[in-house]
């Protein structure tokens, strides 16, 4: 047992903090210790300059192996990585392409798919959104509906998808479609990859509760889309899918974030008269606790991922836990706002900047419970694979 | 004993009850919302006309003469409806102070007023640095010859912009924290030195952070005693409390409502998400939490007027923190369970949400209270 980092892991760690401390701008610090960096205090403009800086150091997909112009960095690197980057409030740029589709395409694209798409990731030339969810299909998403009928080299898609986070600043969209109705729904899917500016589709914003634009619904009217844009067989979607949605619930806990943001919420106590205030600093000690308690268990299954073993059901913990702890967090942030919790959207700051985004952060944060797997489809999980009931 | 309502209050109730249900509904809100002042006049004079602007106020008044427990059936229903007119303020908290600490010919002159719908009031208490204590009271009054100065900085004043009269707190001896020597005024909103910075709130409403520069006011603006303003805000402040906890508990029937229901018709996996067991027993949750909140929504309206100060802190202190809780559990449920279309603004659910958030930081947080309770209760 030993969590100590090595003289050269420490070297690493060293370069890391000296890069982000040279190239984080105030602007994006500024953001972070308001604990807006998801939204309201960052422009869109402001995250596409972080996510080229950071593209052009080969930082933008830290978890991407050499082959594909990643750093190929070990688990140990990575959390380093992470656990600085968060320290200095430097956001990741939110980024489908960099988390879920390219180690899709790494396992079921063509070499063709590979060299046409995994660059222009890695430069942040494309912008993917994800294409999953439907109005009908949520946790069931397997019930999914948009249709993908052949015609020619083509397929003719009629349906919709909801949810999809930033498809108003994306170009291109992985998707997943139903190429047959018959027999077992999850066989009748298809994963598939399209540009935005296709005739025939519409986008619709959705406003959500933190009063800003993140998501929105896609429809498609006779939309055509070439066959060649598959992403493993006809019929294979769901494989596919899976396989991401493995690659996003290891990444989900968001301990490095949270570590940051409890030393936030701690300066916010004494910075704001709550230092002699024994009901928040117990609330807040009990999130510190879990967050330790999340960390060791992330350490302990990177040290099985370590030892080889696949990452299995028990990562569905991570995401249940990780996620109420983010929410706690931005709980007790709202909590410490008393009247400041009242403003909203207003153009200039009425109050301290520490709590101007409080509680838009706090309300869109009530969907980390929700995407991505769903807290009560977590336990489902559990209880099944990992308890076998 | 006896918690049922007598026929006048089922029938004030059932009238506020059908206005949200025929003329109030969430599209209907949603354009008063974009309006300038946020609300309508033309609803306020139209709820001055029934009535409902006077009901816990003394005949003598030309109020109806209720108490605490017609105040309760009101504000449950207009927190159903998310009412935006500015009921808390004016009413509620405006209409309490002066009842309890006006002079005789203040009530006279401004209760009726009040009660016909032409009058708008708006508290000034919040600091800075004031926290959840309504005695951290910074602004200063300064006695002159024929009246005082006032001068300071009040934030997020709850209703201000749309105003006629402030009522603030200022601070005309002792030091921050003390309960003696805070004084309350009312101040014309126009009134020169009155600085308003305007801007929206998280539940639709309109509020300001106010700079007092050197304000006049007479003597005869003075509400109660020179010094004895704590106990005038105390008590308005606990029946508010209690009128709080009441909307609360008409937004969480609500949002406790969409979401039963929601279970039962939202399909998933073939089948009502209804029938899912985690699902069920979160609803139970639910139920138990809105059931048990009103039950303490009641004990507030029968503690509130106590003669015993110690009963009525308990009363409300206790209930606003058992409230609260149950209010974030239900806010935070029915969102949760709505899934993606509860964190949209497009659904009624969202903005409960909202509002249930904003409970618990008014008049004082649920950790405030629970332990103002508990030392109370000791």
């Amino acid at each position: 047992m030993n969590i100590d980092y090595s003289q050269e892991e420490l070297a690493f760690k060293d370069e890391v903090k000296s890069w982000f401390e040279a190239n984080l701008t105030p602007d994006l610090k500024t953001a972070a210790e308001a604990g807006a960096d998801l939204g309201g205090a960052v422009s869109i403009d402001q995250m596409v300059t972080w996510a080229k800086k950071l593209s052009n150091k080969g930082w933008l997909a830290p978890s991407w192996p050499k082959e594909y112009g990643g750093p190929g960095w070990d688990t140990t690197q990575l959390y380093i990585f992470d656990e600085v980057r968060a320290e200095l409030g430097a956001p990741m740029p939110f980024s489908m392409g960099v988390v879920m589709l390219g180690p899709a395409l790494m396992k079921f694209g063509t070499p063709e798919q590979k060299e046409k798409y995994l660059p222009k990731i890695l430069s942040f030339d494309d912008w993917w959104c994800q294409g999953y969810s439907e109005p009908g299909a949520g946790s069931d998403l397997a019930s999914l509906k948009l249709s993908a009928v052949a015609d020619g080299d083509d397929y003719i898609l009629n349906g919709s998808k909801i949810w999809t986070t930033y498809a108003h600043h994306a170009n291109r969209m992985f998707c997943l479609v139903r190429t047959n109705a018959e027999g077992k729904k999850q066989e009748g899917i298809s994963f598939i990859l399209l540009d935005m500016d296709i005739p025939g589709l519409e986008i619709r914003p959705i406003i959500s509760i933190d009063g800003e634009h993140h998501l929105n619904q896609v429809f498609f009217d006779d939309v055509r889309v070439p066959k060649a844009n598959l992403v493993g067989q006809e019929g294979q979607g769901w494989t596919v899918a899976k396989y991401l949605l493995t690659h996003e619930r290891s990444s989900i806990s968001g301990v490095a974030d949270s570590t940051a943001n409890i030393k936030r919420i701690k300066r916010i106590a004494r910075d704001h008269g709550y230092n002699d205030d024994l009901q928040m600093k117990l609330k807040i000690a009990s999130s510190e606790l879990e967050l330790t308690a999340l960390r060791y268990t992330e350490f302990r299954m990177l040290s099985q991922l370590e030892s080889g073993q696949v990452p299995g059901a028990e990562s569905s913990m991570l995401k249940i836990k990780g996620t109420e702890l983010q929410q706690a967090i931005t709980e007790t942030r709202v909590d410490m706002a008393g009247h400041y919790a009242y403003p909203w959207h207003s153009d200039e700051a009425v109050g301290p900047d520490d709590f101007r985004y409080a509680t838009q952060v706090y309300n869109f944060l009530r969907a980390s419970t929700i995407y991505g797997g769903s807290t009560e489809v977590q336990y489902g999980v559990l209880a099944k694979m990992v308890l076998g009931l | 004993m006896d918690l049922s309502f007598s026929e006048e209050q089922i029938l004030i109730k059932e009238s506020v009850e059908k206005f949200i249900e025929k003329d109030y509904d969430f599209d209907t809100r949603g354009k008063l919302l974009e309006t300038e002042e946020g609300f309508s006049r033309e609803n306020w004079k139209n709820f001055a006309d029934l009535g409902w602007l006077g009901v816990a106020f003394p005949e003598e008044y030309d109020g109806f003469g209720g108490g605490a427990t017609e105040t309760m059936l009101v504000m449950e229903a207009f927190g159903a409806g998310m009412v935006l007119e500015p009921y808390v303020s004016t009413v509620i908290v405006g209409g309490n102070l002066i009842e309890i600490g006006g002079s005789e010919a203040q009530k006279k002159s401004l209760l009726p007023t009040l009660i016909a719908g032409d009058l708008l009031l708006s508290l000034a208490y919040a600091e800075k640095r004031s926290g959840n204590n309504i005695a951290n009271v910074a602004v200063t009054a300064e006695k002159q010859a024929d009246g005082y100065t006032i001068n300071g900085e009040k934030i997020v004043v709850l209703g201000a912009p749309s105003a006629d009269k402030l009522i603030v707190s200022a601070r005309t001896s002792g030091d921050i924290g003390d309960e003696s020597g805070i004084s309350l005024f009312l101040i014309d909103r126009s009134a020169s030195g009155v600085e308003l910075s305007s801007y929206k709130t998280m539940d639709g409403g309109r509020a300001a952070n106010i700079a007092f520069n050197n304000v006049k006011v007479e003597k005869s603006e003075l509400l109660g005693q020179e010094g004895q303003g704590f106990s005038i805000l105390e008590r308005a402040t606990e029946r508010a409390i209690a009128a709080l906890c009441a909307q609360a508990v008409g937004m969480m029937d609500v949002a406790y409502k969409a979401t039963l229901e929601y279970v039962k018709t939202r399909e998933q996996f073939g089948i009502p998400i209804g029938r899912f067991q985690v699902l069920q027993f979160r609803l139970v949750d639910m139920y138990m939490s809105l059931e048990q909140a009103r039950s303490m929504t009641y004990m507030a309206a029968i503690d509130v007027n106590s003669d015993d100060a110690d009963t009525r802190r308990k009363a409300v202190s206790g209930a606003k923190a058992y409230v609260g809780k149950c209010a974030r559990l239900i806010a935070q449920d029915s969102v949760q369970i709505h899934g993606g279309v509860g964190i949209t603004e497009e659904l009624d659910v969202g903005h409960y949400f909202r509002n249930l958030t904003l409970f618990c930081n008014t008049l004082g947080s649920t950790d405030y209270h629970l332990k103002r309770f508990a030392e109370l209760s000791q």
